[in-house]
C-alpha cells in the first residue's frame, strides 16, 4: 500500500525573492532520488503540499510547468508557521514535496479554443505553470488567441518581471499588464484594477474561449459581474479555489465545499459547478 | 450462515484461549463509564455495558497517531527525511462492540479506503481487527438506530454477531475472520434452529426503540436550498463548538497533522479535529469560510445528513448510537435536526418545522 502522506525528498536548489516586498520567493527544488521526478508527473493548475521536516505542510500551486524538466518550482508568499520558515532557509536545505494534488484546469476542452487567463496578486504561479505549458512549440498551436490580463498592486509587486516582459514582446500572446497604482513615469503598461480591466481588453465572449480566473476573493468578487456583463457564460469560466487543507487527499474534511473537496474535486471549478455549491472558500 | 453456541461457563476458557492468537480488546469500566481497553491477564469485557461513554473509533483511529519520525540533525545521512513510524499490526479482537459501532466503520472507510487514495494507517489498522459483537437487548433511550441505517442486532461491520440467550450465547458467524476466532477460542458447538431465535430476539429488542429520524427525502432537497435554510439560526443558537459531539461520534473522521519536534528529533502526527472549532478551516490571510458557530454547525449536519448521503448514496453518516444527543451540553438534538431537514420545503419552510 503506498502511503500518500509520505513526501518525496527534495532539496532547495534556488530561491529568488520574487517582490519588493520581499514576501514573496521562488524556490526550485529537485528531487533527492531522480526517479521521484517521473512520479511526480503534473498538470498546469496542480497542487503540492510542501513538507518541511519539523514545522508542517502548506498547499501550494505549482508555478513551474511540465513541459520543463529536471525541478518543480513554487512561489511561496510568507504568512504563517511553515511558509515564514520556509522564507528562512537556504539553498542546499532538505525538505519534503508531497503530490501532485487535485485537478488541473480543461486542457483538453480548451484545445482549439481562445483563452482568457485573469490573475491578480500572487495567484499567478499556476498560470505562469499555464501560459509557460501554452507557449511550448508543441502546445501552441492547440490554442487559438491567448490574452493575459495581470494586475498587481504596485510594478514592484508583479511576478515573473522578467518572463512578462519577454511575454510582451511575443506576437502570439496578447499581455494586458496592469498595476493599481504607479509613481513611476516610464511605466509603459496598464493602470487600473484586474476588472475594469478586464472589461476594456478581454475579447468577446463565445462558444470559442474560455476565462480562467485566479485571484484575491475581492478580485473575484469584482470581476466576475464584468465577464457577466461580456456574456461569459457560467460553464466557461474556469476558477481556481484556495481552502485550508492539510491531507490534501480528500480525507482530513477541512476544505470541502458542500460535497466536494476543494483538495482532491478541485481545487479547479467551472463557475456553473461553484453555483451548486456553497460559497465556503 | 453457522451459528454456536456457547455456554456461559466456556465464555472466560474460551477467551482466555483466544488471547494466545489475538490481542482482545473490550469494553471495561472505569469510575463512572466504561471504555474499550486491552483486556490483559483474563480481564474480561464488562457485557453488561450498555455502551462506551466514547466510541470505539480510536482502535481503529487513534486521537493522536503518530505517521512519520524524523531527524534534524545534520550530521545523520537520512535528515529532514520522513521514516514511517512502526506499527503492531498483530491480529487483535474487539469482543463486545455494538453493531451500531461496527457499522459506523463500515461508513468511515468510505472516506479512507476511496480508488484514489488509501490511508495506510487506518486500513491497516482495521484490516487486523476481528470485530466481534454483542447485540443489543435494552437499547438506551436516545438510541435510534433502527432509523438510521442500522438497529440491535445488525450485522454489517462484524465478523460475529453474539445473541445474549440467557444461559449460553448464540454466535452468528459471519465471516472467515470471524469463524478464525472462534476457532482460536474453541467454540465449535453448533447451534439449532438459531436463526429463528436470534431473529425474534432482534425483532423484541427494535421494538423497544422509540424514537427515530425521517430520512427519505434528504437527498432529493436541493443543496443550496437546505444550506440557505433560516432553521440554522435557531438550531445553532445555543451551540458552543464544544465539539463533544464530533469526538463522541463514531463517524467523525475529521483531523489535522502537526509535526511535533523535541530537540533535533520529532514526530508527524494526525490528531482528531473538529468541524466545531474555527481554527479548522481559518486560512493564513484571516479569512474564515466557516468564520460564525452558524456556518460550523451546519457544516456538521449538512455533512452527515447530506453531502454524505449525496456523494456515497449509502444513506446517512450517522448509525444511531445516540452518543452526541446524550453528551450535548445544550441538548442540541440530531434527530430532530434530521427532521427538519428532511420535512424541509423552500416555499413554505415555517410549516414544515413541527
Amino acid at each position: 500500500m503506498q502511503n500518500p502522506y509520505l513526501p518525496y525528498p527534495v532539496r532547495i536548489d534556488a530561491i529568488s525573492v520574487e517582490t519588493e516586498d520581499k514576501n514573496l520567493k521562488t524556490f526550485k527544488f529537485v528531487f533527492l532520488d531522480p526517479a521521484d521526478e517521473q512520479k511526480f508527473a503534473y498538470r498546469a493548475g496542480q497542487f503540492a503540499e510542501l513538507s518541511v521536516t519539523g514545522k508542517g505542510e502548506i498547499p501550494i500551486g505549482i508555478a513551474s510547468s511540465p513541459t520543463e524538466k529536471g525541478f518543480v518550482m513554487f512561489t511561496v508568499n510568507k504568512v504563517g508557521l511553515v511558509s515564514s520558515f520556509l522564507h528562512s532557509m537556504k539553498v542546499g536545505d532538505v525538505m519534503g514535496l508531497r503530490g501532485p494534488m487535485g485537478n488541473w484546469y480543461p486542457w483538453e476542452r480548451m484545445e482549439g479554443k481562445n483563452v482568457v487567463i485573469i490573475g491578480g496578486g500572487f495567484a499567478f504561479t499556476t498560470l505562469r505553470s499555464s501560459i509557460i505549458y501554452m507557449l511550448h512549440p508543441e502546445n501552441r498551436k492547440k490554442f487559438k488567441d491567448i490574452h493575459v490580463i495581470y494586475g498587481a498592486r504596485t510594478p514592484g509587486m508583479l511576478l515573473y518581471r522578467e518572463e512578462l516582459a519577454a511575454w510582451e514582446r511575443r506576437d502570439d500572446i496578447h499581455m494586458h499588464i496592469t498595476v493599481d497604482g504607479t509613481s513611476d513615469p516610464n511605466w509603459k503598461y496598464n493602470v487600473g484594477f484586474v476588472p475594469a480591466i478586464t472589461e476594456k481588453k478581454a475579447p468577446p465572449a463565445g462558444s470559442d474561449t474560455y476565462a480562467i480566473v485566479c485571484g484575491p476573493p475581492i478580485m473575484i468578487k469584482f470581476t466576475q459581474p464584468v465577464l457577466d456583463k461580456l456574456g461569459y457564460a457560467h460553464d466557461k469560466i474556469i476558477m481556481s479555489l484556495e481552502n485550508r487543507m492539510k491531507c490534501g487527499i480528500g480525507m482530513c474534511g477541512r476544505c470541502n465545499i458542500g460535497k466536494e473537496f476543494v483538495c482532491k474535486d478541485g481545487p479547479v471549478f467551472t463557475l456553473e459547478q461553484l453555483n451548486q455549491t456553497p460559497r465556503e472558500y | 450462515m453457522k451459528t454456536i453456541k456457547i455456554e456461559k461457563g466456556q465464555w472466560a476458557p474460551g477467551l482466555e484461549k483466544a488471547a494466545k492468537a489475538f490481542r482482545l480488546i473490550g469494553p471495561v469500566k472505569e469510575k463512572d463509564f466504561h471504555s474499550f481497553k486491552p483486556l490483559a491477564n483474563g480481564a474480561l469485557p464488562d457485557l453488561t455495558c450498555l455502551n462506551t461513554r466514547l466510541s470505539p473509533k480510536s482502535l481503529v483511529y487513534p486521537q493522536s497517531e503518530v505517521m512519520f519520525t524524523y531527524s534534524l540533525d545534520e550530521s545523520r545521512e537520512d535528515h529532514h527525511q520522513l521514516k514511517e513510524a512502526v506499527k503492531d499490526t498483530s491480529p487483535r479482537a474487539v469482543v463486545g462492540i455494538r453493531p451500531c459501532d461496527a457499522k459506523a466503520f463500515t461508513l468511515v472507510r468510505l472516506n479512507f479506503d476511496t480508488p484514489e487514495y488509501q490511508d495506510p494507517y487506518w486500513l491497516r489498522a482495521y484490516e487486523s481487527t476481528t470485530f466481534i459483537g454483542l447485540g443489543c437487548t435494552s437499547p438506551c433511550s436516545a438510541c435510534f438506530c433502527t432509523s438510521a441505517g442500522c438497529g440491535p442486532y445488525h450485522e454489517e461491520g462484524l465478523d460475529v454477531l453474539l445473541a445474549d440467550a440467557g444461559d449460553h450465547y448464540l454466535a452468528r458467524v459471519l465471516t472467515d475472520k470471524g469463524a478464525k476466532f472462534l476457532d482460536a477460542a474453541g467454540w465449535k458447538t453448533a447451534a439449532k434452529d438459531a436463526d429463528k431465535t436470534v431473529a425474534a430476539m432482534a425483532r423484541a429488542a427494535e421494538g423497544k426503540i422509540t424514537s427515530f429520524v425521517q430520512t427519505e427525502n434528504l437527498k432529493s432537497l436541493p443543496n443550496n436550498d437546505l444550506y440557505s435554510a433560516t432553521f440554522w439560526e435557531e438550531v445553532s443558537f445555543a451551540c458552543i463548538n464544544c465539539g463533544t459531539c464530533t469526538y463522541s461520534c463514531p463517524t467523525c473522521w475529521c483531523f489535522d497533522i502537526q509535526d511535533e519536534t523535541r530537540g533535533a528529533s520529532g514526530v508527524r502526527m494526525k490528531n482528531w479535529d473538529s468541524c466545531m472549532y474555527p481554527l479548522f478551516t481559518l486560512h493564513g490571510t484571516g479569512h474564515n469560510p466557516r468564520g460564525t458557530k452558524l456556518h460550523r454547525v451546519r457544516q456538521r449536519f449538512m455533512h452527515k445528513l447530506k453531502y454524505f448521503v449525496d456523494k456515497y448514496d449509502r444513506g446517512i453518516q450517522c448509525v444511531g448510537c445516540g452518543r452526541c444527543v446524550r453528551l450535548c451540553p445544550v441538548n442540541i438534538d440530531i434527530r430532530r435536526v434530521c427532521n427538519m431537514m428532511n420535512g424541509f420545503a423552500a416555499s413554505g419552510e415555517a410549516c414544515a418545522i413541527k
